[in-house]
C-alpha cells in the first residue's frame, strides 16, 4: 500500500456553553485577586453528560460526514483525561461511529502532545486513519488553569487521494521535561512557574524543533503562510515563529479568548480553525509541545474549500454561561443535595451490554426485510401489526437520521444533574421512533414537530462501581455558522 | 367473542382503609383495616374464603415478594394467595383474579386485596426503579409526571388547543376532585381548593403544576366476591354484580411504530370497547352513571373521558369546563375525590375505585351519594406511561340490570 499523503478531512466539536471568566473571578477573587488579569473572555465547557469519548464522537462524525466509513481502517483517540484505564476508550468511539469491527483502535495518552503524535504516526502510515483528540481537564478552584483550561475535540482523517492538505514532512523530539504533570491517581495538574516553561521548554525544545524541521525539509520559514503553534500563552507563538524565520503575522489564533486551552485537542483544534481560513497552495506549520515537541508542515490543496463548506466554524459564537456553581457541580467539585431520587442504582450488567452493544452504542435498530418496517430497538417479532414477521430484521442505523418531536416535557421531578430533564418521543424521517432524553435544550426551544438530531452522551454514572453508561440523546437542530466564508 | 362475566359474580363485601400518610400503620395494619370492614360487610367467616389475590405495585419498599405477606397479615385459612403486579392496574388485577376464580367455579368465595405502603420511601412521588436490563440502557427514567405531561403536548398539538385553555381545563379537573374529596373521611386530602391555587402552583413537569398531580399515600382496599346464588343464600338482597372486567396491555405498537400520535391512550380505547360489549352497553355517554378513572394527572383524566367514549375526541376539555363531570354534572367523575385526593397507593387504587362505586350502588355513600340512582358504574386504571401501559376498565351494577 502506498504511503498516506495527507489530511482528507477534519471535524471539530466545541461545547456550546461558554463560561464567562468574569463569573469565575467574581466567585473567587476574595481568595485569588491576582487572577483578575485572566478574568476576560470566556471558555468552552462541556456538560455533565460529556467526556472525551462523547466529544470525540461528535468531532469524528462531523469529520467523516461525507466519507464512506467502510474505508476507515484505524482510529485513534488521544486524550489525557480518558474515562477508562482498562476499557478501550477508542473502542467505545468506534461503536458509536458504527465503524467496522475489523478496524484497529488505539488510545493515545500521557502527554498534551498525544494528539499530534498520533497524527504524525498516522501520516507516516499507509492506511486510512481517523485521528481524534479530546480533553476535559479538571482544575482546582481559584487556579490559573481554571481560567484557561477548556473542553473540546478535534478530528482529522488521514489517508491518500483527494487530500485537503498534503503532508510535507515533520519532526519530533521526546524529552522528559516536567513543566507540569498529573499523577495517575490525581485529578489536578501540578505546574512550575510559567517563566520556566517559556524559557526552557517552549524556546529551547519547541523552538529548536521547529527550526530543525524547517531545515531538514528545506523550507524557508518565510514561506509559511500559517503557523499553528499550540502554546496558548500570550506572545510565545510569535516569539517562536520569529526565531524560526516565520513572520509573526502568520501566527494562528490560539483560540484563548472565546474557547480556552483544550489540552491534547488544542493543536488539532487550532489547525482546523486555521484551515478554515486558509487558501489552496498555502504552507501550514503545526507545532505542539509536551515532554518534547511535534512539528509538521502541510500544504493546502484545492479540495480544502469543499470540506470547509461542510464544517461549522470553530469560532462560532457559543452560549453565554455565568453559572459557575453548575460548572463545578458538573465536574464533581460541588456537593449539591441531589435528593433521594438520585439514589437509583445504575449498575450496568456486562452481559446485557454485550448482547445489545449495537443497539445501545451504535443506535442500531431494525428494518424488516419483508415489510420494510423500521423500528427501534430491534426485536425478534416485528412491531408491524399486520404481519408477524419473525427474525427478519436487518441492521438499520438511526444515529445520523433527523427526527421531529412528537411529545415532550420539561421534567422537574426526575433527578437530572442539569434540570429540568427534557425528554419526549421523537419520530425519525424514514420511520421509526423512540422515547429519548434531550440534550442541550434551552427553555422554550422545544415544541411538537421541532427537528432534532442525535448525539452520543453519557446516560448515567454508576458512582458505586465507577462505571459510566453511554447512550444517545436528541438535541434541537440549530443553524450554525459555517466556515469557508459562507 | 367469549360470553364474558356479566352477572356471574357478585360483590359480597368490600372494605377500604383510610388513605393517607399513615406513619402509624404498616402494610399489614392497612390490610387488616380494609379486611375487617369487608368481612363484616360480607357477613362471612374468614374460614369460608377459598382463594385470595394480593395486588402490590412496588413490593421492594413495601411487603416484599409473593402472596405470603397477605396470608400472614390476615391469617388466611391455608389457601392459595397469588401476588399480582401490573403497574397501576395491580389492584384491579387482584380483583380480576378473584372474579375469574369465582366465575370459573374454582372458588365459591374469593378475596381480592390491594395494598401499598409508599410513605416508607422517604420522599414524595413514586419510587424510581429499574424497568429491565435493556430498557435501563436505552430508555428514559423520567418521573411519572414527566411521562404523562407529554400527553398534554401531543393532545394540544393535535387538536389545536391553546395552552392556556388546556391548563384551565386541567385545573378544573383538580378543583372538582378536591371539592369531592372534602366530603370523604377516608381520603388523604380533604381540602377544597380554588382554580387560582391550581393554576399558580409550582411546576412539576411542564405543563403540570403541583395540583395537576395526584398525591402519593398509603392505603389498602379489598373485595370479597362470590356467585350471585351464594350471595342470595347468605341473605343479600341488593346484589352488586360485576358487569365487565377488561384489560389491555401495550404490545409496543405505540412506542415503536409511527402510527400512534401520542395524544390518547390506545389501550384504554380498546379496553373500553371490550368492556362495553361485555356489559351490554351501547351508548356509554348515556348509559354510564358514574366513573372513577385513573386521574394520576389532571390531563390523564381529561383525555380518558374521550378514550372511554364519554366525550367526543378533542372535546373533553370543553366538557370539563362545562362541569359535565362535576359531582352534580351529567356523568360525575371521581365523586369520591379520586387519586387526586386519595393519593395513589398503587396496589390499592383499583379496589378503592370499585369500593366507591359499590357504595354508590348500595346508597351508602353518605353526603357524596348521587341522588339519581346509578346503574352502570365504571372504574379505570392506567399503569405505566402513555406510550407503553396497562389499561383496565371495570364495570359493576345491580344484578340483572
Amino acid at each position: 500500500m502506498k504511503q498516506n499523503s495527507g489530511l482528507l478531512s477534519y471535524g471539530t466539536y466545541v461545547p456550546r456553553r461558554r463560561l464567562q471568566r468574569s463569573s469565575i473571578h467574581e466567585n473567587n477573587k476574595w481568595f485569588a485577586p491576582g487572577l483578575g488579569g485572566l478574568a476576560k473572555g470566556e471558555k468552552a465547557i462541556s456538560g455533565w453528560d460529556e467526556d472525551p469519548i462523547t466529544m470525540a464522537v461528535e468531532a469524528g462524525r462531523s469529520c467523516v460526514a461525507n466519507i464512506d466509513r467502510a474505508q476507515i481502517s484505524a482510529l485513534s483517540l488521544s486524550s489525557t483525561t480518558l474515562p477508562f484505564a482498562d476499557r478501550s476508550n477508542s473502542g467505545v468511539v468506534k461503536e458509536a461511529m458504527n465503524l467496522a469491527d475489523s478496524i484497529s483502535v488505539s488510545d493515545r495518552t500521557g502527554s498534551l502532545r498525544a494528539g499530534t503524535t498520533a497524527l504524525l504516526d498516522a501520516l507516516h502510515g499507509n492506511r486510512m486513519q481517523l485521528c481524534l483528540a479530546a480533553d476535559r481537564r479538571k482544575t482546582k478552584i481559584a487556579s490559573a488553569e481554571e481560567m484557561t483550561y477548556a473542553d473540546a475535540a478535534a478530528a482529522f482523517l488521514v489517508g491518500s487521494g483527494d487530500v485537503i492538505a498534503t503532508y510535507l514532512g515533520g519532526k519530533s523530539a521526546s524529552i522528559d521535561f516536567v513543566d507540569h504533570f498529573r499523577a495517575t491517581e490525581s485529578d489536578y495538574d501540578y505546574a512550575w512557574e510559567a517563566r520556566f516553561t517559556r524559557d526552557e521548554g517552549y524556546q529551547k525544545i519547541l523552538g529548536v524543533t521547529i527550526k530543525q524541521a524547517l531545515a531538514e525539509l528545506s523550507i524557508d520559514g518565510a514561506s509559511i503562510a500559517h503557523a499553528v503553534i499550540a502554546t496558548p500563552v500570550r506572545g510565545v507563538p510569535q516569539k517562536l515563529a520569529k526565531a524560526a524565520g516565520i513572520s509573526p503575522d502568520v501566527v494562528a489564533d490560539t483560540l484563548v479568548a472565546n474557547i480556552g486551552n483544550t489540552g491534547s485537542a488544542h493543536p488539532l483544534l487550532m489547525l482546523a480553525n486555521t484551515l478554515q481560513n486558509a487558501k489552496p497552495g498555502e504552507k501550514v506549520l503545526l507545532a505542539s509541545f509536551g515532554q518534547g515537541a511535534d512539528v509538521m508542515v502541510f500544504e493546502t490543496t484545492e479540495h480544502l474549500a469543499a470540506v470547509n463548506a461542510q464544517q461549522a466554524s470553530v469560532t462560532a459564537p457559543g452560549l453565554n454561561d455565568t453559572a459557575y456553581s453548575r460548572f463545578l457541580f458538573h465536574r464533581g467539585q460541588l456537593d449539591i443535595e441531589k435528593g433521594m431520587r438520585a439514589e437509583l442504582d445504575e449498575k450496568q450488567p456486562g452481559t446485557s451490554l454485550a448482547r445489545d452493544r449495537k443497539t445501545v452504542l451504535g443506535l442500531i435498530g431494525g428494518k424488516c426485510s419483508k415489510t420494510g418496517t423500521v423500528q427501534y430497538p430491534k426485536t425478534e417479532i416485528s412491531v408491524n401489526q399486520t404481519s408477524r414477521e419473525t427474525d427478519t430484521q436487518e441492521d438499520y442505523l438511526f444515529a445520523d437520521r433527523i427526527a421531529k418531536v412528537l411529545s415532550f416535557t420539561a421534567d422537574r421531578l426526575a433527578y437530572s444533574p442539569d434540570p429540568p430533564n427534557y425528554h419526549g418521543m421523537i419520530d425519525f424521517d424514514g420511520g421509526g421512533r423512540m422515547v429519548v432524553e434531550f440534550a442541550d435544550v434551552e427553555d422554550g426551544e422545544v415544541e411538537v414537530n421541532v427537528p432534532m438530531r442525535m448525539v452520543f452522551r453519557i446516560k448515567s454514572f454508576d458512582e458505586l462501581r465507577g462505571f459510566r453508561k453511554y447512550f444517545w440523546k436528541a438535541t434541537p437542530i440549530r443553524s450554525v455558522a459555517k466556515s469557508g466564508g459562507e | 367473542m367469549a360470553s364474558g362475566i356479566k352477572d356471574k359474580v357478585a360483590i359480597l363485601g368490600m372494605g377500604c382503609a383510610r388513605f393517607g400518610e399513615r406513619w402509624d400503620a404498616s402494610a399489614d395494619e392497612l390490610m387488616v383495616e380494609a379486611f375487617e370492614e369487608a368481612v363484616e360487610d360480607a357477613g362471612i367467616e374468614v374460614s369460608q374464603l377459598d382463594a385470595a389475590w394480593l395486588g402490590v405495585g412496588f413490593d421492594a419498599q413495601n411487603v416484599g415478594p409473593s402472596g405470603i405477606p397477605a396470608a400472614i397479615a390476615l391469617r388466611l385459612p391455608d389457601i392459595g394467595v397469588t401476588k399480582v403486579e401490573n403497574y397501576c392496574a395491580s389492584g384491579t388485577e387482584s380483583l380480576r383474579g378473584a372474579v375469574y376464580a369465582v366465575a370459573s367455579g374454582a372458588a365459591d368465595i374469593a378475596l381480592a386485596m390491594g395494598v401499598e405502603k409508599l410513605k416508607d420511601t422517604g420522599y414524595g412521588g413514586l419510587p424510581t426503579r429499574t424497568r429491565g436490563t435493556r430498557w435501563d440502557m436505552i430508555g428514559v427514567t423520567g418521573s411519572a409526571p414527566g411521562n404523562f405531561a407529554q400527553l398534554a403536548s401531543a393532545y394540544r398539538a393535535k387538536h389545536g388547543i391553546d395552552a392556556k385553555d388546556l391548563k384551565r381545563a386541567m385545573a378544573h379537573v383538580s378543583v372538582k376532585s378536591h371539592a369531592n374529596g372534602a366530603k370523604n373521611s377516608k381520603a388523604h386530602l380533604q381540602k377544597v381548593i380554588d382554580i387560582d391555587t391550581a393554576l399558580n402552583a409550582p411546576m412539576i413537569a411542564e405543563p403540570f403544576g403541583l395540583y395537576d398531580c395526584c398525591g402519593v399515600s398509603d392505603g389498602a382496599a379489598c373485595a370479597i366476591v362470590t356467585t350471585p346464588e351464594i350471595a342470595k343464600a347468605l341473605g343479600k338482597n341488593d346484589i352488586v354484580a360485576v358487569k365487565a372486567m377488561q384489560l389491555v396491555t401495550s404490545n409496543g405498537w405505540e412506542m415503536q411504530s409511527n402510527e400512534w400520535d401520542g395524544s390518547y391512550l390506545h389501550t384504554t380505547r380498546l379496553a373500553a370497547k371490550k368492556a362495553y360489549q361485555e356489559a351490554g352497553i351501547t351508548d356509554p355517554s348515556k348509559e354510564v352513571s358514574l366513573t372513577e378513572v385513573h386521574d394520576c394527572f389532571s390531563v390523564t383524566e381529561l383525555i380518558t373521558m374521550e378514550d372511554l367514549f364519554i366525550s367526543e375526541q378533542g372535546e373533553a376539555w370543553k366538557d370539563v369546563l362545562d362541569g359535565r363531570f362535576d359531582a352534580d354534572g351529567d356523568v360525575p367523575c371521581q365523586i369520591d375525590g379520586g387519586l387526586k385526593c386519595f393519593g395513589h397507593p398503587i396496589g390499592a387504587s383499583g379496589l378503592r375505585m370499585v369500593y366507591e362505586n359499590y357504595l354508590q350502588l348500595l346508597g351508602r355513600a353518605g353526603e357524596r351519594q348521587r341522588s339519581e340512582p346509578p346503574t352502570f358504574c365504571l372504574s379505570h386504571n392506567l399503569g405505566g406511561m402513555p406510550y407503553q401501559n396497562v389499561s383496565s376498565v371495570s364495570i359493576i351494577g345491580p344484578l340483572g340490570s
